[in-house]
């Protein structure tokens, strides 16, 4: 049985955790995920200073907590993760110092772990998944990949914001907290009055800046909230349910899994689990605890990692700001 | 009478007859997950962009099925049989050099239809037909949209290639610089290189740089 401490810090939340492996790497326990959100002031969005003195402040009882939790002490973990990137420099750094260190003090190998693939392998092990096609949605990402020649490969992506984005930067206008979903999801369910705004796909790819500018200003101009709320979800939503169905018929594969933050919302999988059954898929959700930013995606992905013998050396271990998933060789898979 | 021959992701295609001549039947079919107002807009629009672009396309000198019939309010379009593989199989079924001409042949019917300001949105390799392994027709026109800007076409590019890198992924680069080989043929090379520079652009752009 491996054990692997996991480091996520690549924007608002700084977690560890720590995740064991059952049958070889099959299966894994997730046996601590110690989170804490840096929540920016209302009105305003997240920023990278601010969050990463945040995550200086907390790292060390986050540490700690991980490991009472999970009953462990550091000198029996066989490795120790970190997100390495894609996120906001000062964060990611935070985390990979906090990494190193451990790394160096106890004599650890140091596993990188790309975020993207992080949220991707936590659900495919917590839904029981094979070869789905994959939603992710969340404030750093919105893309559809599937598995195939060693990598993540992207069938389709946002041109501009992601969905998360979208989400925070219109809920900012309204003077919501970031992050804004389960507010604007709220909203939404209380109305059924729809207005129109941009909708626009290309090919499967999505973009999310014209509806945006047409809610803010729209809000501006005295429409009520709940009608723009519930018309931006039924749009942006659509859109997604569009392109992950042409991905979907495309790649003919028998399953849909959504994740990412942005899967908690009830009206995206009502979509996406209608877009399935239409084409005879079966439809996967993250569980909800799981689908925001945690230690235990980390922890998870870098315990494969391990298993497949992939570390970094100290001196070498940078963080990669805009690192895409479908640069990662992922030799655990096949 | 008709037979459903394919279930695609926007409509359902049966295989008919009209006037004892082998007939599609191409129907955007109500989507019950979507917003019924926005629904019936996005299925009427699109088929009715359909039609017209199969029929500008043409005039740009690529082969597209003909349109006989159209029925805007259900979404339907009658077209052309025509019998022919996807581009995706023969990809799947062939050696590289083997079908290096058809993509160079992609590569100046693009650059044909974006000449006459056609943006056909929707550029994958389900999206060629390929008769008897070397006349190319271009379907699917729904997403199609009519531009001069360099941005429009870069990212119809854009869509090629992300198409050939997530389904194709070994002949990926291959194929993609013979495609845009092709489209200099067309367009010129000055062009192609205008164009490479604003698709690494926007490919640069959904990325994870800028959480505000």
């Amino acid at each position: 049985m491996k054990k692997v401490f996991g480091i996520e810090s690549t924007a608002h939340t700084f977690s560890c955790s720590l995740v064991s492996s059952i049958d070889g790497g099959v299966h894994g326990q997730i046996l601590s995920d110690v989170r804490s959100i840096y929540t920016p002031p209302p009105g305003s969005g997240i920023h990278p200073r601010e969050a990463s003195r945040h995550h200086v402040e907390v790292a060390p009882k986050i540490v700690e907590q991980s490991l009472t939790q999970a009953g462990m002490a550091m000198d029996e973990v066989d490795a120790v993760s970190f997100s390495a990137g894609p996120g906001l420099g000062p964060c990611l750094r935070v985390g990979a110092t906090v990494a190193r260190s451990l790394a160096l003090y106890y004599k650890k190998p140091l596993v990188p772990v790309n975020h993207a693939i992080g949220h991707i392998e936590l659900a495919i092990m917590l839904t029981g998944a094979k070869d789905p096609i994959i939603l992710l949605v969340s404030g750093g990402h919105t893309l559809i990949t599937a598995f195939s020649f060693g990598r993540w490969r992207v069938f389709g992506e946002t041109l501009d914001l992601t969905i998360g984005q979208l989400i925070d930067q219109f809920g900012r206008e309204a003077g919501f907290s970031s992050p804004s979903g389960p507010k604007i999801e709220e909203l939404a369910e209380r109305s059924s009055n729809f207005i129109p705004l941009p909708y626009t796909v290309k090919g499967n790819d999505t973009s999310f800046s014209g509806i945006l500018t047409s809610a803010k200003k729209l809000l501006q101009n005295g429409k009520d909230l709940e009608s723009l709320c519930f018309s931006l979800q039924e749009i942006a939503f659509a859109m997604l349910a569009e392109v992950t169905e042409r991905a979907l018929a495309f790649t003919e594969k028998r399953e849909v899994l959504l994740t990412g933050g942005v899967a908690a919302n009830r009206r995206l999988q009502e979509m996406l689990s209608e877009v399935s059954k239409r084409h005879g898929a079966g439809f996967l959700v993250v569980p909800k605890e799981y689908s925001g930013d945690c230690g235990a995606q980390i922890a998870w992905t870098g315990l494969l990692a391990h298993l497949a013998d992939i570390s970094v050396e100290v001196e070498k271990s940078f963080v990669k700001q805009s690192w895409r998933l479908d640069r990662v060789d992922v030799k655990w898979r096949d | 009478m008709e037979r459903l021959i394919r279930k695609g992701a926007e409509a359902d295609i049966y295989l008919g007859e009209l006037f004892g001549r082998k007939a599609i039947l191409k129907i955007r079919k109500p989507k019950p997950y979507r917003q019924p107002d926005l629904d019936s807009g996005i299925r009427k629009r699109r088929t009715l962009h359909e039609a017209s672009f199969l029929v500008d396309a043409r005039k740009a000198g690529v082969s597209t099925p003909l349109v006989y019939f159209i029925d805007p309010d259900k979404a339907e379009i009658v077209m052309q049989y025509i019998k022919g593989k996807r581009l995706k199989e023969i990809i799947s079924d062939s050696k590289q050099s083997d079908i290096d001409t058809l993509y160079s042949e992609v590569g100046r019917s693009i650059a044909k239809l974006h000449k006459d300001s056609i943006i056909h949105g929707d550029l994958t390799t389900s999206n060629f037909l390929v008769i008897k392994n070397d006349v190319l027709v271009f379907i699917d026109f729904g997403l199609a949209f009519s531009s001069q800007r360099l941005e429009d076409k870069a990212v119809d590019l854009h869509l090629m290639k992300e198409a050939l890198t997530s389904a194709h992924s070994k002949v990926a680069d291959k194929a993609f610089s013979k495609i845009l080989e092709g489209y200099s043929e067309v367009a010129g090379v000055k062009m192609v290189k205008d164009l490479v520079k604003k698709v690494r652009e926007i490919e640069r752009r959904g990325r994870y740089t800028r959480v505000e």
